[in-house]
């Protein structure tokens, strides 16, 4: 077995501290592994000579002792954060050859705390998605096999970070979660995956789906490497409206904390239909083994929670079909050829632009706010969504965090679930009320199914206690090994 | 009731509102950081925001809210505490986000009003609403046969769009209207008025109805850019209903476009959808909180709005209403004023500002402000003529050259060689010639042919080649012909 | 409240997305089947809540008036498709 197969980044940042291999060997070893793994398609574009350059940078500040957050970390970069210089397309065919001038501050925080991009990764168009299949760059394939070696999705939007994570073709990848987009490719490939408080992470230069849940968040390995990355990305930025001035504490010393007394909620709605019963016992198993080491248990309810769905499914096409209409043809992006007036440009450039869901969710998102149905339909999700926040709120006076399921169920073959919008939209059901409430969540892995397919648990805290969240997963992490 | 129309069967009552933008006076846009200023290259003011480009996001110049709740404060409306930003969706070329950031259901400013002067006096007219909005870049479309050029130099630039209530009755109120929210922007910063660059324009609905009746539908006319053409618009639009009502047709309600050139206005071809903006909160943008302080702040340092100084100007100066009204209405105008007037007689100050000095500004058709005359410039030849070395006849003959040139007063004077004589002994000589000359008529004078006194003042003027100060010249004048 | 072709079509226009003839059924059906399953929003009393602008009680930020440019002219014109003596170009509107 090669030596960097099994490295996490906090491994890698002490032996890169001792010099057991330097950043170039490190970064050759994955770039070397990108492309031997072509065929999982997770990078819409891999950057090499910028990862070897960095990589050569990250040496020179090892020798010189003025070692970073992330010195020398190679990392997959969701292609939804703009780049400078270096495509960035959001998997849409719009934005096939879009070069920006311009660096999204979730990316420049990573390159300036030293972490080394090794690409692009794919995901579902625009992030909309929950299977990686709505890519105009093609699907991902989940590196883990599902039965008689058949290709399964690796989960979306974030598709191509999880993918890479898991398949080790890089030791962490942002990610970016508007309803679970982060959460649920985490569970599907076995890794964990952080979605912060909403306005933890600046939104400046990442690609807007729906402006009001977008947040970015990581893909690693394990717990401790989640809040090493998400450190270097969280904080204010004047250049996000939204972004949160909250202090950001250091994540990883959520080690000092305690669980000892903390009280954890078992949302009652969390048990829909359909919930995979290996997974159901997973989450009963570890209530009991959070009771072993002196956390409370206690039920909760959220009363709101079949409603979040439909909720979402009209405030998140809506934003976005404001937030695409950016997209015609005019300044940047695709544009159809020989048309002699200035509606076939817009609308041939974005037919042919944008994909089905894209173009399904744009409808919708248009629909719902045009006249006489505003108040029906997006009013009404406003209002419920409120009441989703407030259940939150309640239950949060009660317990410390919440444990649920992060997906009903476990990754599906590529190809299925593709007929019909709202079967794929269900994969979200556990993921999306958090996103609504802007709460941290993290997916944890907690075991896999008789068919060695992985599932993760999900960790849910109040507004900016990501911290609590890590310590909680971070139990259960040691407690499934 | 005056104002009505006229047409073949009945007399008509034109409805008037307007929409005005005004451009806030700021260096930077109203969501990003791009210099406002006017005439650069093409698209050489443009940040991300100003571009709509991917992952671009506004950030609010605080500047621009704070001239948003003054001009409020001037308008005498109500200030919202909380308001929100709202997405206005449409597609046009010059809007890159695919949409407008503006304001719909939550305005910063609420109802307010303003007084103009009519015929039949006073009257208030309502402001239903001021809200922030950004501007729409450039385009052009008749630098190229095939091609519409767009430039966003514009894009984003903070305007504040202030709608009246359908209050005004004629052109001329709409014209009073504008002028005197004009002159409100400029007192209190805001905006700089200036209408041919754009700064601020205005969208006039017009409906018409037989008077007592409910409003007509209303016709909405885009971007008129001077005060004239809203009056022609207005006269254009309001006949075209009528005839169109009269001829029992109904008004279709639509936007029309003004054309200065055929003083008509006609339909906008662009419109083939019925406009449905979906306008809802952007969710880049949390709501606008303002701090009570901030409001307060602003308030006890309004600047004296145009009524105020106008009722000053009348109290303190002793001017005429219409002098003072003409006074106050620019800003610069009435510093200049106050400027000037200081230890001068105020009814000599007014005449000279109002007359030579306006007409002058007229002529070279320049501002005030433009024209760089200054206070001291005026204050010197005002001077001369109050302690008599120059007649008023003698200044307005020199008035355009002294302005122009470089000269003071007094060089221009002597080397013109136009000082008054206001030499008593010098003067006294004069007219004893003068009287020595004609004895015949002091003769007719003295029996009772008062008419003469002007031929004598006359021949004393034209001996002293117009310079000898006629005050004096009476004065010494009637002594001599007692005796 | 359910789409037909026609809605299809006036929502088709108002996002500017070329829904072709043949497909405004399949369209009008995918987005009456997403309707429908939101429209259980309607059982929800709502009667006293306020929508949710912001899941943050944080002020907006304010920006100081100064001009800052990030980048010059020549990038924001780097990926038009295209330009024309420094203009974006567009087949010719008529107003
Ligand atoms: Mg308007
Ligand atoms: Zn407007």
């Amino acid at each position: 077995m090669n030596q960097f197969e099994k490295l996490t980044i906090k491994s890698t940042i002490q032996h890169l501290k001792c010099k057991d291999f330097s950043c170039k060997e490190l970064t050759e070893y994955f770039i070397k592994k990108i492309s031997d793994n072509r065929k999982l398609n997770c990078f819409i574009t891999e950057t090499p000579d910028h990862a070897l350059e960095m990589a050569l940078n990250s040496d020179k500040k090892i020798d010189n002792n003025e070692i970073r957050a992330m010195e020398g970390i190679p990392i997959a970069m969701k292609d939804l954060f703009c780049t400078k210089n270096v495509k960035t397309t959001a998997a849409s065919k719009i934005l096939e050859n879009f070069i920006p001038f311009y660096e999204s501050t979730v990316s420049k925080k990573l390159w300036d705390s030293g972490s080394v991009m090794l690409g692009k990764s794919n995901l579902d168009e625009f992030a909309m998605g929950s299977a990686n299949t709505t890519s105009f760059f093609g699907n991902v394939i989940n590196p883990i096999k599902g039965k008689n070696n058949s290709d399964l999705v690796p989960g979306g939007s974030s598709g191509g970070s999880a993918a890479a994570v898991a398949a080790g073709l890089c030791l962490g990848a942002t990610g970016s979660d508007t309803g679970g987009s982060i959460r649920q490719p985490a569970s599907f490939c076995g890794i964990v995956g952080m979605k912060p408080t909403y306005g933890r992470c600046s939104r400046f230069g990442m690609v807007a789906f729906a402006s009001s849940l977008d947040q970015a968040g990581t893909l690693t390995k394990n717990v401790d490497d989640s809040a090493i990355m998400l450190q270097t990305i969280c904080g204010y930025d004047e250049k996000d409206s939204t972004s949160s001035k909250m202090d950001v504490p250091k994540f990883s010393e959520y080690e000092k904390l305690s669980l000892k007394g903390k009280k954890i909620g078992i949302p009652k709605e969390y048990l829909v239909d359909g919930l995979n019963s290996e997974i159901k016992k997973s989450w009963e198993n570890f209530s009991e083994e959070f009771k072993k080491i002196g956390v409370e248990i206690i039920d909760i309810s959220l009363p709101h929670t079949k409603y979040s769905l439909p909720t979402y499914y009209i405030i998140a096409p809506a934003e976005a079909s404001a937030n695409l209409a950016r997209y015609d043809g005019v300044r940047y992006g695709y544009r159809h050829q020989n048309v002699d007036n200035l509606d076939d440009l817009y609308e041939i450039s974005r037919s042919k632009g944008f994909g089905d869901e894209v173009k399904r969710r744009i409808m919708i998102g248009t629909y719902v706010l045009s006249a006489g149905y505003y108040d029906a339909y997006y009013i009404k999700a406003l209002k419920v969504r409120r009441l989703i926040l407030d259940d939150f709120i309640k239950a949060f006076k009660k317990c410390d965090l919440i444990l649920t399921p992060t997906t009903p169920n476990v990754s599906f073959l590529i190809g299925e679930k593709q007929d019909d919008p709202l079967e794929m939209y269900l994969n979200d059901v556990l993921t999306v009320p958090a996103s609504l409430a802007g709460l941290p969540a993290i997916s944890v892995p907690a075991g896999k199914n008789k068919d060695g397919l992985p599932f993760g648990l999900q960790i849910i805290s109040s507004h900016f206690n990501e911290a609590l969240v890590f310590k909680a997963a971070k139990f259960i992490e040691d407690t499934n090994k | 009731m005056k104002n009505l129309i006229k047409g073949k069967s009945n007399l008509w009552e034109v409805v008037l509102g307007l929409e005005v933008h005004a451009q806030i006076s700021s260096k930077s846009k109203l969501f990003s950081s791009a210099s406002t200023e006017y005439g650069s290259e093409p698209n050489s003011q443009v940040t991300l925001v100003d571009a709509g480009m991917p992952g671009a996001l506004p950030v609010i110049n605080e500047y621009c809210i704070r001239q948003a709740v003054i001009t409020g404060l001037g308008l005498n409306a109500k200030i919202n505490k909380k308001s929100v930003f709202d997405r206005k969706n449409y597609f046009y070329p010059d809007l890159p986000q695919g949409y407008q950031i503006s304001q719909f259901q939550h305005p910063i400013v609420g109802e307010g009003f303003l007084t103009i002067k009519t015929e039949e006096g006073e009257k208030k007219i309502g402001i239903t609403r001021l809200h922030l909005e950004q501007d729409a870049g450039k385009s052009i479309h008749d630098q190229d046969f095939e091609n519409t050029f767009i430039d966003l130099n514009r894009s984003g630039c903070a305007l504040m769009e202030i709608v009246s209530e359908p209050d005004m009755r004629s052109g001329l109120e709409a014209a009073e209207y504008l002028k005197k929210l004009r002159t409100i922007l400029q007192y209190v910063g805001s905006c700089d008025g200036n209408m041919e660059k754009g700064n601020l324009r205005a969208d006039v609905n017009v409906s018409v109805r037989i008077p007592g009746e409910k409003l007509g539908t209303r016709c909405e006319i885009k971007n008129v850019n001077s005060i004239k053409f809203i009056q022609q618009a207005i006269t254009f639009e309001a006949e075209r209903q009528i005839k169109l009502l009269e001829s029992g047709e109904q008004i279709v309600q639509e936007t029309r476009l003004f054309d200065p050139n055929k003083l008509e206005t006609r339909t906008m071809r662009n419109k083939e959808e019925s406009h449905d903006y979906r306008y809802f909160p952007d969710p880049d943008l949390p709501p606008l909180i303002l701090e009570d302080s901030l409001i307060d702040d602003l308030k006890k340092n309004l600047p004296e709005l145009p009524d105020k100084k106008k009722e000053r100007f009348i109290n303190l100066y002793k001017l005429k209403e219409y002098d003072a009204e003409v006074l106050v209405s620019e800003k610069d105008v009435s510093i200049f004023f106050e400027e000037l007037v200081k230890g001068r007689e105020p009814k000599l100050v007014v005449s000279w500002l109002t007359g030579e000095l306006f007409a002058f500004l007229n002529k070279k058709n320049v501002s005030l402000a433009e024209s760089k005359v200054t206070v001291k410039k005026i204050a010197d030849l005002i001077d001369l003529i109050s302690d008599g070395t120059l007649s008023n006849r003698q200044a307005k003959e020199v008035f355009e050259v002294y302005l122009e040139g470089s000269k003071t007063a007094k060089e221009l004077i002597s080397e013109k060689g136009m000082a008054q004589i206001s030499d008593e002994k010098e003067l006294s000589n004069l007219i004893v010639s003068v009287l020595d000359e004609n004895e015949d008529m002091v003769k007719d004078y003295k029996s009772g042919k008062d008419r003469l006194f002007g031929f004598f003042v006359g021949q004393v003027m034209k001996l002293s080649r117009g310079k000898a100060n006629p005050q004096m010249v009476n004065k010494i004048l009637i002594e001599k012909l007692k005796r | 409240m359910s789409i037909d072709n026609s809605i299809v079509k006036k929502i088709s226009k108002l996002s500017k997305l070329k829904i072709k003839s043949d497909s405004e059924d399949k369209m009008a059906e995918e987005l009456n089947n997403i309707l429908n399953w939101v429209e259980s929003l309607q059982e929800v009393n709502t009667e006293k809540v306020e929508p949710l602008l912001s899941v943050l009680n944080e002020k907006m930020p304010l920006r100081d008036d100064k001009v800052v440019m990030d980048d010059n002219q020549v990038d924001i014109l780097n990926n038009a498709p295209e330009k024309k003596s420094g203009f974006f170009v567009v087949p010719k509107v008529v107003e």
